[in-house]
């Protein structure tokens, strides 16, 4: 009851179960999410094999170059959980390190899938050449505007902790945040093997 | 969250160090996908293989950086749920019109 008591002057909300309602909210909105993703990358294994006309996936698909981006957004994901680490610790110098780290890497690999879409156009291939360009850039193109999304995010924490703004007592707030991020992390692992490694 | 429930939150999570090897033990296996993928001899299980590393991968993002190996088992039954949803309309719109087809029911 003393619990519960103290829980309520808190700033955060607290469900029956006495876990952050944010965090149960957002853990179901994941779980949504893997619908949406489950849709989109079904499509795509549906349509897999079907193009009729080209250019085909083997003939533009670039293997070294997508593995580099996909080192990068995984090292994105360990910045993230250093950086929450950092908050939790309260180090305003960790975490600005660790969320500017974030943002850079995020941004790299948008930096990625931008120079990916502009190649696959100048070799033909649109969203409306082929079934492979259609399922293919709506895929990605989703992926890359939850990137975008969280990146636009990572700069609005990383501006609160520069302005002193991200306690400990504030943690909630990145770890949500991380968890959104390392969502989007575990949705591309497996865009990379179903989509560049399996052809 | 007060500074004693966020601090007894950290408790429940890894050291620096911890994430680092994880980190590291991401990139060796994203390095073993794409080796493998250039190997021919191993075309012939290089799909299973695959799906098992990326599985691998999957399940230590999300047992660890996410920390459901952690957190509460709420959290853990509201991600599955979804992903098992999402299993099962993976599989049925794969029967639909990649199996069934075949058949010409």
């Amino acid at each position: 009851m003393a619990d519960a008591a103290a829980m309520a002057h808190d700033d955060h909300h607290y469900t029956s179960t006495g876990l952050p309602s944010w965090k149960v909210g957002f853990w179901a909105f994941i779980g949504s999410e893997c619908l949406f993703f489950a849709s989109l990358i079904s499509t795509y294994m549906v349509y897999k094999g079907r193009s009729v006309v080209g250019p085909y996936p083997e003939e533009v698909l670039n293997i070294p170059l997508t593995s580099i981006s996909t080192f990068v957004l995984l090292m994105s994901s360990l910045a993230m959980v250093l950086a929450l680490d950092g908050v939790q610790r309260g180090s305003k110098k960790l975490s600005l390190i660790w969320l500017g780290a974030v943002i850079v890497l995020g941004a790299g690999f948008l930096g990625f899938q931008v120079y990916e879409f502009n190649h696959f156009v100048h070799e033909g291939l649109t969203i409306g050449t082929n079934v492979f360009g259609s399922s293919f850039f709506v895929l990605t193109g989703f992926h890359g505007a939850h990137v975008t999304g969280g990146v636009i995010w990572m700069i609005t924490l990383w501006i609160l902790a520069a302005r002193g703004k991200l306690a400990p007592a504030d943690s909630l707030k990145v770890e949500v945040a991380g968890l959104y991020w390392h969502f989007v992390d575990i949705v591309w692992i497996v865009i990379f093997t179903l989509v560049y490694l399996i052809q | 969250m007060s500074a004693e429930a966020a601090a007894h939150a950290h408790e429940g999570h890894a050291s620096p160090g911890f994430y680092w090897a994880i980190g590291g033990i991401l990139t060796v296996i994203t390095a073993v996908e794409v080796a493998i993928f250039y190997i021919p001899a191993l075309a012939g299980v290089l799909v299973p293989l695959l799906l098992v590393l990326s599985a691998t991968k999957f399940i230590m993002v999300v047992m660890f950086f996410m920390h459901l190996k952690f957190d509460s088992k709420i959290f853990s039954g509201l991600f599955l749920s979804g992903m098992v949803l999402a299993s099962f309309m993976t599989v049925a719109l794969i029967i639909l019109f990649q199996v069934l087809p075949k058949y010409d029911l």
